[in-house]
């Protein structure tokens, strides 16, 4: 008898994990087109978003400007934050069950920086490569994202074969300066703009409109249904790989997806954002707490709640010290590195008593 | 269910496990032992596909490991493994449900009813279906072992593979997750390969037993063939000791701590009397076989009592109230042979015997008013005991194996008789020589150094000593019973 009550509860349980997260997604995007140096009232808003959407007038009590204001700044500025938002929190949670690590993330494995590297050779060599046309930014980031991955775990595991979790770190941080170097060498080189390539690094979603929200939304859709496709393996993969085998998983098969997956999702956020920290390490660590462990659903728990996280830390960024923008990347550092100390040390001491 | 031939396989191209061939049947325990670095994790790496040999074949079913992809493999052989640790806080169900990962079908790996049964079955199997909901991290060694085991068991395995499944666990864990694994084989037809530090684990469930060193098998076959002293003494460089074990037909394997021994003599023990009881101390430990109240059977004792009880002496649990007499001296029961007799003491015969390298005490009391010819014994009725007692002791220096125990006991029990027979000791009922009394006690303690001795018959030395001696003290204290009681 108890069984079915069980099942029942947990199933319920996730209707309403999903209803409260998207509801929450809403209001923050509502909450993001709202506030700004001109305010604009929630009813309105609303009203200007449903209109566009479903392609009747917006009525006349609003003032054109304001329509403009919503539809080519603040909107494409709030959906951006919230796809980029999205696409980290989500490759952080892939990263994190893939390597056992509750300490891994785009930003603290080097993949975040390696992507960097690439956009910034993209944008000021101004490079374009044929075929691939506008999408050789999120492509070219991906590349080099993939590549520094590769790289690290490579190292870490010359290091030490069993990828403990302060290896990875260490081995992120060690390509994080190295690529950071190479990154600052070829600004110095550029020479002039530096104020704004640094703004760029630092990250910000400010002033991208439509063609970014463009640029990145199919990688996430692509990066969601490979990891999805791979849950159920990343569950058995936080065991071991040798555990995941001896249940029957590939995991050559499933490693190499994952990390695929995760580098597209890290390498079109940088793209089009630049390097934004700790989101992938923070949003997964909340999801895990309030939904479990289960990556069928972790997973698309955490994106979600990534993209509500972004869309108010932005929010927060540009009103805090208004009218001067925050770059939204020294936001989720503030935030983020404390979290990620309380995270290293209970997993210390767990690790001690266990 | 398992072939492997000829095989050979290590890490970079170094064997750790060379030229195996052998097979596993369906349906048994097979236990694979040897010491560090004999190549058991390799072997079993490469039993579960997750090494490939470098050459030779696994045959699974009568196909080679390599052509089963991941999935197939996994419906076959399930693993429980040494540790398995996650960083994140599973609970106890999405940890069993693992196992059914080989069963799920389609791109989205749904599951089905059948799998969320299998599930429960095996939570409830193994006892963690209280704590399904909980985190795994929130458990006991024991109960994580037990929470592997069910999503082992969800994998509906055919062979499952163990390593050192009892490592992390407390004595009652092992024996319960032993007695599961067991119940499981008989009762599903499983065939269990396991690797095994606890030889007496491996001697206990195992129908097979592989022993490997380094790298090759050193031998294979049932525990009782296995489980030999000199064999493992070579694999293991330990001194180590079999016995029977006392309750089961299997054998255990004793450890033997490598300690700088004192000299034992029998000098050294001495005698303390009193009319009340006669106690023999030693400054070392004996071993002891002997048919004593107290401390009987074979065992080990530093302190030897002769206790003198009134003849009326009548005790519905003796042992009780002997020991409780025993810690009043004070004396441990546990380090004591201790008997009784309604016999005076003082009438008690003392010889010490030193020659052809046999040093021996021998003590004897003798009480023969009760005296009873073992042939004829069967005329006697039921519960017709009179009071009489002989008690005999022998402490013997020399290493004694547990034939040459026997072997002392049956002379020393033939003097005894050929002292009563020349003294003219008759049964009262049938007439004819006694052999002994109805409650005679032999006890023989050893020092377990010095010669080593396989037999005391009476034709080796010390079989010659012990006659010799245990008639003389029975004959000594039967004349000294005589003096001082002179024939009626």
């Amino acid at each position: 008898m108890q069984k079915p009550s069980i099942r029942k509860y947990t199933k319920s349980k996730i209707i309403v994990s999903y209803t409260a997260v998207l509801l929450l997604l809403g209001l923050a995007i509502a909450l993001g087109i709202s506030v700004g140096s001109i305010p604009i009232p929630l009813f309105h808003v609303v009203q200007i978003l449903g209109a566009k959407l479903f392609h009747y007038p917006v009525p006349a009590s609003i003032d054109s400007s304001i329509v403009n204001i919503v539809m080519e700044i603040r909107f494409p500025r709030v959906i951006l934050a919230m796809l980029v938002g999205c696409s980290l929190a989500l490759a952080g949670t892939a990263f994190q069950g893939l390597l056992k690590n509750p300490l891994a993330d785009p930003y603290t494995l080097g993949v975040s920086s390696g992507s960097a590297l690439g956009a910034v050779a993209v944008l000021f060599f101004g490079i374009q490569l044929p075929v691939l046309g506008n999408f050789t930014l999120p492509v070219v980031s991906i590349i080099t994202g993939f590549l520094t991955l590769v790289g690290v775990i490579y190292f870490a595991r010359l290091v030490q074969r069993s990828l403990a979790v302060e290896t990875i770190i260490l081995a992120g941080i060690l390509s994080s300066s190295f690529i950071g170097a190479l990154t600052s060498l070829l600004i110095a080189l550029t020479g002039d703009e530096l104020r704004q390539i640094i703004g760029w690094l630092l990250g910000s979603v400010s002033m991208r409109g439509w063609p970014y929200v463009q640029l990145i939304t199919p990688f996430l859709a692509a990066g969601l249904i490979i990891l999805l496709a791979s849950a159920r393996e990343l569950n058995a993969l936080s065991f071991g790989r040798q555990d995941a085998r001896s249940i029957g998983v590939d995991v050559k098969k499933h490693t190499s997806l994952v990390l695929f997956g995760a580098s597209l999702l890290t390498g079109s956020a940088v793209a089009v954002s630049g390097t934004i920290g700790f989101v992938g390490l923070v949003i997964p660590h909340m999801a895990r707490m309030i939904w479990g462990v289960d990556h069928r659903h972790l997973l698309p728990l955490s994106t979600i709640l990534g993209g509500v996280f972004l869309v108010l830390v932005d929010l927060i960024a540009r009103t805090i010290i208004s009218p001067t923008e925050l770059p939204i990347g020294v936001l989720t550092a503030i935030i983020g590195s404390p979290i990620f100390a309380v995270i290293f040390i209970r997993y210390r001491r767990r690790k001690v008593t266990t | 269910m398992i072939q492997i031939q000829q095989l050979t396989g290590g890490y970079d191209g170094k064997p750790v496990v060379k030229d195996l061939s052998f097979s596993i049947e369906k349906g048994k325990i097979t236990g694979i032992i040897g010491p560090n670095g004999s190549g058991k994790t390799t072997l079993m790496k490469m039993i579960n596909g997750m090494l490939s040999p470098q050459s030779g074949e696994i045959l699974i079913k009568g196909i080679p490991v390599s052509s089963y992809s991941a999935k197939d493999l996994a419906r076959i052989i399930a693993v429980l493994p040494q540790h398995a640790e996650s960083s994140f806080d599973f609970t106890v169900r999405e940890v069993v449900a693992l196992g059914r990962y080989p069963f799920y079908k389609g791109l989205l790996k749904q599951s089905s009813p059948k799998d969320e049964e299998m599930v429960q079955r095996s939570m409830e199997f193994t006892g963690v279906q209280h704590f399904a909901e909980k985190s795994i991290q929130s458990l006991s060694g024991g109960e994580r072992q037990r929470v592997l085991l069910a999503k082992a068991l969800a994998q509906e395995p055919e062979i499952l593979l163990l390593d050192e499944p009892t490592n992390h666990l407390d004595l009652s864990y092992q024996m319960k997750l032993m007695d599961l694994l067991k119940d499981w084989v008989q009762g599903c037809q499983l065939t269990v390969v396991a690797i095994l530090h606890d030889l007496n684990i491996a001697s206990l469930y195992c129908d097979q037993v592989l022993l490997l060193d380094g790298g090759k098998e050193k031998a294979i076959g049932k525990p009782g063939d296995i489980m030999d002293s000199n064999l493992l003494e070579g694999v293991y460089d330990t001194k180590l000791s079999r016995q029977e074990h006392p309750q089961k037909p299997k054998p255990l394997i004793a450890l033997v701590p490598a300690e700088r021994e004192e000299q034992k003599k029998i000098e050294d023990i001495k005698l303390q009397a009193s009319n009340e009881s006669m106690v023999f101390r030693s400054p070392y430990f004996l071993k002891t076989m002997s048919s004593a109240l107290i401390g009987g059977g074979f065992g080990w004792a530093n302190t030897f009592v002769n206790r003198h009880v009134d003849r009326n002496y009548n005790c519905d649990d003796a042992h009780s109230e002997y020991e409780a007499y025993l810690r009043s001296l004070p004396v441990n029961p546990n380090e004591t042979v201790g008997m009784m007799t309604a016999a005076r003491l003082e009438d008690a015969g003392v010889v010490s015997i030193e020659k052809e390298g046999i040093k021996l005490l021998a003590a004897a009391t003798s009480g023969t008013s009760n005296a009873v010819d073992a042939a004829q014994s069967w005329q006697r009725k039921a519960g017709s005991v009179a009071v009489g007692t002989i008690n005999i002791w022998l402490f013997l220096e020399g290493q004694l194996t547990d034939e040459a125990f026997v072997q002392a006991m049956m002379t020393a029990t033939e003097a005894k008789a050929s002292a009563l027979r020349d003294y003219e000791i008759k049964d009262p009922i049938s007439g004819t020589m006694a052999t002994g009394t109805s409650t005679d006690s032999l006890c023989i303690a050893s020092t377990q150094q010095g010669k080593r001795m396989s037999y005391a018959g009476t034709i080796t030395p010390m079989g010659k000593a012990i006659g010799h001696a245990v008639y003389q003290t029975v004959g000594k204290a039967i004349e000294n019973y005589r003096k001082r009681m002179p024939r009626s």
